[in-house]
């Protein structure tokens, strides 16, 4: 096994007390001492993420529209420059490839993907790419994710750059610094792709401002809360994006015009209605869901795709692919008991954006 | 570096047993332990009275990252359970050796507590698993 790489912000996390971990082929902290106190640090505050972990892939050239309407389920074409869209990419049989954002700039597209599973990204867009299509995989840039209900003001006092103005999934060039209205916390914040010489300084000048830096572990039961899929646990190759709540990032095109091509489209069609959908469960006993374990409902039985303590509210919640039509009142197997839970529509929390 | 007071014995699975001046036997997860599991979320404790074995399940600590079982570091009878840690589990995080305590026992040995893990032996088999 290759040693795990470092991103630019290694050293930055030791000194801040980071228990580090490997994490998708790269050394990455999990906490800096308690996962809790990064979680409410984003909820109340302000939180910082070394997230230089994520592929940031160019993609230029005059067929760069083309090509990112057939490997992307979502429509780039009306995109403004400056703004930026969710989606997926998906396999021919219409399962998740990766979950992303394309930013539209000018002159291109930006794709960021999951660490995890940058790799099988990279090689479908090579694979895909027309020769008038130009991929640029980033290895010189780091990127940061400074989130909570005070972000907005701590980055610009660390930088000078007021995001105030931008609204949700917009972006703005400043200096060499893309900042971009966006997050995995549901808190508002901005996320900034800087060059990775320039990191470390960010990175403390941020921590001077006030942000808390914030680990893998907070970043998990944020995104849970906010209800956002986690790729390789909520959702993957074998799930096609109606069964996991992503059924509205679909472009399928409007009536009466011709029918938009994209890859998974035909597969996907014979999967608008699948039988499992991924719900929330919310448990109202003593323990805490976990990945894998078993959900009764009055429809059948599912599973837990992604499960923790809420830490804003007091007890567990997960979410869980389950029958098509369960709800009301569940019951999840944690080790010998069964716990009573309810079936809810994530989000967990009220959005604070 | 995590803490081992030396009056205390270690099973290999992370308790820490103290033997009271009254003959019961406190036990309670090791700094070691509450580290490695992080910010720890629930605590499930054996009921008072309940007989438990040595070596065996007596109760369950949940993490931010895992559910760990906790196993009776000697034979005997519960006598009390450490009700803080119901509703402030992250007791066991701030002072494992002192207000994190899980439960006390009426042992039936008190002699098994030799067959524990003393300090440096407990030190050295937590920087094997390293």
């Amino acid at each position: 096994m290759t040693e795990p790489r470092r991103t630019p912000l290694y050293d930055e996390h030791l000194a801040c007390g980071a228990r580090i971990v490997p994490f998708a082929g790269w050394s990455m902290p999990l906490h800096y001492g308690s996962q809790i106190a990064e979680h409410h640090a984003v909820r109340q505050g302000i939180g910082m993420f070394d997230v230089s972990h994520m592929r940031v892939i160019d993609v230029a050239g005059t067929g760069a529209t083309d090509f990112l309407r057939a490997v992307f389920a979502g429509d780039v074409a009306p995109l403004a420059a400056g703004r930026a869209l969710y989606g997926v990419l998906l396999n021919e049989s219409a399962g998740i490839i990766d979950d992303a954002i394309v930013y539209r700039m000018d002159g291109g597209y930006r794709v960021v993907a999951n660490a995890g599973t940058s790799e099988r990204v990279r090689s479908w867009l090579v694979r895909h790419a027309s020769a008038e299509t130009h991929l640029h995989s980033r290895q010189d840039v780091a990127m940061l994710a400074v989130q909570g209900p005070k972000a907005i003001a701590c980055f610009h006092e660390a930088t000078g750059f007021d995001a105030s103005g931008l609204p949700r999934f917009a972006f703005a060039w400043h200096e060499e610094r893309m900042v971009a209205r966006t997050g995995y916390t549901g808190e508002d914040g901005v996320e900034a792709i800087v060059p990775a010489a320039e990191a470390a300084s960010l990175w403390r000048r941020l921590t001077e401002a006030g942000a808390t830096p914030a680990g893998l572990g907070a970043r998990d039961t944020l995104r849970l809360e906010a209800g956002l899929n986690l790729h390789g646990h909520d959702m993957d190759e074998s799930t096609p994006p109606t069964a996991v709540g992503l059924g509205w990032t679909v472009a399928w095109g409007e009536d009466g015009a011709p029918v938009r091509r994209f890859i998974g489209r035909d597969a996907l069609e014979r999967q608008r209605r699948p039988e499992q959908l991924l719900r929330g469960v919310v448990l109202e006993g003593r323990g805490v869901m976990r990945e894998g374990f078993k959900v009764t409902t009055e429809r059948g039985e599912g599973t837990v795709t992604s499960g923790i303590f809420s830490p804003t509210l007091g007890y567990s919640i997960a979410l869980a692919r389950l029958p098509r039509g369960s709800k009301g009142a569940c019951s999840v197997q944690i080790r010998s008991r069964e716990v009573p839970g309810q079936i809810v529509r994530p989000p967990f929390l009220r959005s604070n954006k | 570096m995590s803490e081992t007071p030396e009056e205390l014995h270690y099973a290999s699975s992370h308790e820490w047993a103290r033997l009271e001046e009254d003959g019961t036997v406190t036990v309670g997860i090791t700094d070691h332990a509450q580290d490695a599991l992080g910010d720890i979320v629930y605590v499930e404790l054996p009921d008072e009275e309940q007989q438990v074995e040595a070596g065996a399940e007596a109760g369950v600590v949940e993490s931010v990252k895992a559910a760990s079982d906790i196993y009776a570091p000697v034979t005997g009878v519960v006598i009390a359970a450490n009700e803080v840690l119901e509703d402030a589990p992250e007791r066991v995080n701030e002072d494992p050796y002192g207000d994190g305590w899980f439960f006390r026992i009426q042992p039936d040995d008190p002699g098994e507590l030799e067959d524990l893990l003393d300090a440096a032996a407990y030190d050295e088999m937590c920087s094997e698993e390293e």
